[in-house]
């Protein structure tokens, strides 16, 4: 045998370490796409897939450039957080290339419903009607601007707002008082309530005057006659301790359990 | 020239020299190609959502614009974002609904039963930092991306549903068009090119809030950082970026 040349057995298991790696590059390439890998255990061209679908909401400042007057009402009113295409829908195309159809005026009930139907989960404080008792036969639109959406009257009592809290003080030992009693609200409430915020009682003291024992209540207070009425008395200094009142007792409806 | 310029460091910078002129004549024409005009820089950012449970007044409209947006099969069992109810009764019986994910809002509350507390939970993908929906795929099909996106790969999705499995959050679904994955995508078609995401774009109060997590002065992080801020099953150890204000202790 001569030296240096390879025996054969060697030969054919290098052939066959060969062939099965020369099929696993193969498979590879057939088989791990083009970019796989760039970013990531990832195509990397995905990514510009994903970036690549075509938009259908413009979104409002896209709006501005032609309707700007609508623009500029909307952004000042109760509806400024809404954007255009919550109502009109998606309208991208609209706004590119003023396409033929122009977007929808939705003009039926439903629409203003879906946000202002009274729903007990929706939070508190906002503005909600129960559809049979709110005008039902005129459509919403002919009273209240979409763009620009004002109660066209000011509410006369704070019931027009406060409906809960309304209806909670009605029925609680605290029903011959008037709202006006603890709040002091300026009339500019009525009109922009979130602008100019009544005030709330802040301390101990407040329900003191007319709740502590030994303290002498004014036959009047802020308008409300107190002797006609039998007010329980609790010792101020020790009677919970010093948390706030309203810690314990709910100020428009309190319980003495 | 260093007062020692040793031969050793000498040949060493020989070898460095060129190898660094390369990578740079290599590199550059690429980043150059990158950044041309005002590109979008992935890596330059890092997305998250924050929902604000006490506004939202589960009117649906994101519901309904994620889905016209990106093509979402309209029948009612495919989401990329719903809207859930809940309702805690006096008696404890916690109830949750969705009708048709609440794109068309809810009805009024059937039960006479008296009710502690009710609100609504809008819901999605939450992108988790580290999603067990990604590490699941066997061909790499769903993936993070440099700005913290969870995506699908269409093309190379086998439609095996081991993700939709191993989503804990229910965020995914089995496209019957194309059988592939769906799910949300912070609609990256549009936030890569300066949009919100429709659902935020669409939302009326403001319940949702798109942002960089990463930048402090962003509405999300001033939200983030002045609420009570919890993620969805924090146990899970998923790392959620889908950040809740004030949720509920009941919420699942
Ligand atoms: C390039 C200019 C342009 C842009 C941008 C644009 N519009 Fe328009 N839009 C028009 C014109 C022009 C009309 C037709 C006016 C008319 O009929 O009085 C119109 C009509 C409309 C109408 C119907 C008015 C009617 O009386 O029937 C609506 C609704 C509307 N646009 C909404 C939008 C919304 C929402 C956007 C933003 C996504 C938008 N437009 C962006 C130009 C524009
Ligand atoms: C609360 C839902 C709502 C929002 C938000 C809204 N619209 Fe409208 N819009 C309506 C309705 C309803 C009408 C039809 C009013 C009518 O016929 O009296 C209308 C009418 C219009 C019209 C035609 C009549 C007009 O007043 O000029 C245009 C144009 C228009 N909207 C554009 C816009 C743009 C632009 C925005 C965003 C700045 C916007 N809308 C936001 C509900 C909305
Ligand atoms: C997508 C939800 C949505 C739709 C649709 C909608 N609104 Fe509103 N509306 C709101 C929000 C949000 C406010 C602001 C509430 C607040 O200030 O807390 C509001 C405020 C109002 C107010 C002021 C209430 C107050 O006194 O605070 C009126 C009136 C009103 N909307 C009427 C309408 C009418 C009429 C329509 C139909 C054309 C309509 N809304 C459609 C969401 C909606
Ligand atoms: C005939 C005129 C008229 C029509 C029609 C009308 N409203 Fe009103 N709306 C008012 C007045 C007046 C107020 C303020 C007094 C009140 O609260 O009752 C008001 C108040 C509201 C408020 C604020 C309530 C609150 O608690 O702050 C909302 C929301 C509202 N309307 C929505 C609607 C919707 C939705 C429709 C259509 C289904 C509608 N309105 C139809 C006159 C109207
Ligand atoms: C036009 C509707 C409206 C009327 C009428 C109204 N309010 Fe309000 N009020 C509101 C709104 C809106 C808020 C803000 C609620 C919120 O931010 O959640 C508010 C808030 C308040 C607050 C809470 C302030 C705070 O700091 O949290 C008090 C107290 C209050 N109102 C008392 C009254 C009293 C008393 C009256 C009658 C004299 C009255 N309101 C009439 C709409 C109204
Ligand atoms: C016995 C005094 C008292 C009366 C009467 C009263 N309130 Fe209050 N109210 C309070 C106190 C105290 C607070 C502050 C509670 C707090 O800071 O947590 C308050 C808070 C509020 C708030 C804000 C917090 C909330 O519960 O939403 C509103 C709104 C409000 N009152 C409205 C009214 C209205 C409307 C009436 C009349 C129907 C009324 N209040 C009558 C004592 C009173
Ligand atoms: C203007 C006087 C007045 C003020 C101020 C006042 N209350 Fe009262 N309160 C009354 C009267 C009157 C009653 C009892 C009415 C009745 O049952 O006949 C009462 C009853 C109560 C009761 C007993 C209820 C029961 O079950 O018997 C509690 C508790 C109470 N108030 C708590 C408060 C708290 C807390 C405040 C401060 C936020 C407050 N009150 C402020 C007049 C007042
Ligand atoms: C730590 C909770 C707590 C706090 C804080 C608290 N209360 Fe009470 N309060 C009670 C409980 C419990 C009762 C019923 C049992 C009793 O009489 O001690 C009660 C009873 C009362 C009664 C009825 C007394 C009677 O004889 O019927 C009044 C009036 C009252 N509280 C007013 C107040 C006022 C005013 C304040 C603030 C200065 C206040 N409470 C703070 C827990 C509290």
């Amino acid at each position: 045998m001569k030296s240096g040349k390879i025996p054969n057995q060697v030969l054919q298991v290098g052939l066959v370490f060969l062939i099965v790696g020369a099929t696993m590059i193969l498979v590879r390439q057939r088989f791990i796409p083009e970019s796989f890998g760039e970013l990531g255990h990832y195509r990397a061209d995905a990514v510009e897939v994903n970036a690549s679908h075509e938009i259908q909401f413009a979104g409002w400042q896209a709006c501005a450039e032609c309707h700007d007057d609508v623009v500029a009402t909307k952004n000042s009113s109760f509806h400024r957080t809404l954007s255009c295409e919550t109502c009109h829908g998606p309208a991208a195309e609209h706004a590119r290339e003023e396409a033929e159809e122009d977007p929808p005026l939705p003009t039926g009930k439903e629409l203003c419903l879906t946000c202002h139907r009274y729903l007990v989960s929706r939070p508190t404080g906002f503005p909600q009607i129960i559809e049979d008792r709110h005008e039902p036969a005129k459509a919403c639109h002919s009273c209240h601007d979409p763009h620009d959406p004002v109660p066209s009257e000011r509410p006369e009592s704070c019931a027009g707002c406060h409906a809960t809290i309304s209806r909670v003080i009605a029925v609680s030992h605290h029903a011959p008082l008037d709202c006006e009693v603890c709040h002091e609200a300026e009339p500019e409430h009525f009109l922009r309530p979130r602008a100019h915020l009544p005030r709330k009682p802040f301390e101990r003291d407040f329900c003191g005057n007319c709740h502590a024992a030994g303290i002498e209540t004014p036959a009047n207070f802020r308008g409300v006659d107190l002797t006609a009425l039998d007010i329980p008395k609790i010792e101020q200094d020790t009677h919970g301790g010093t948390l706030l009142c309203w810690q314990c007792h709910y100020q428009h409806s309190p319980e003495a359990r | 020239m260093p007062k020692n310029y040793e031969r050793r460091e000498f040949l060493a910078d020989l070898v460095k020299f060129p190898c660094a002129t390369l990578l740079l004549g290599v590199s550059g024409p690429i980043k150059a190609l990158a950044s041309a005009g005002d590109e979008y820089q992935a890596s330059e950012h890092h997305y998250a959502m924050g929902v604000q449970i006490e506004k939202c007044i589960g009117c649906g409209k994101c519901v309904e614009a994620c889905k016209i947006e990106n093509d979402v099969p309209m029948e009612p069992y495919y989401f990329r974002t719903w809207i859930e109810r809940y309702i805690i009764y006096a008696d404890g019986e916690v109830s949750v609904d969705s009708p048709n994910g609440g794109i068309d809002g809810f009805p009024p509350i059937e039960s006479e039963k008296a009710i502690l507390r009710t609100f609504f939970v809008p819901k999605l993908c939450n992108h988790c930092e580290n999603p067990p929906c990604v590490q699941v795929c066997p061909v790499g099909a769903t993936f993070k991306t440099q700005d913290g996106v969870i995506l699908v790969d269409d093309d190379y999705c086998i439609g095996c549903r081991y993700c939709i499995q191993a989503c804990p959050y229910g965020a995914r679904f089995l496209d019957p068009r194309t059988h592939t994955a769906g799910k949300c995508t912070f609609c990256y078609h549009r936030i890569t090119d300066g949009l919100l995401p429709a659902c935020v774009e669409i939302c009326p109060t403001q319940a949702r809030i798109f942002g960089e997590l990463d930048k402090l002065s962003t509405p999300l992080n001033r939200m983030m950082r002045q609420s009570n801020i919890q993620v969805l099953k924090a146990h899970m150890n998923t790392e959620p970026k889908v950040f809740y204000s004030d949720l509920d202790g009941e919420v699942r």
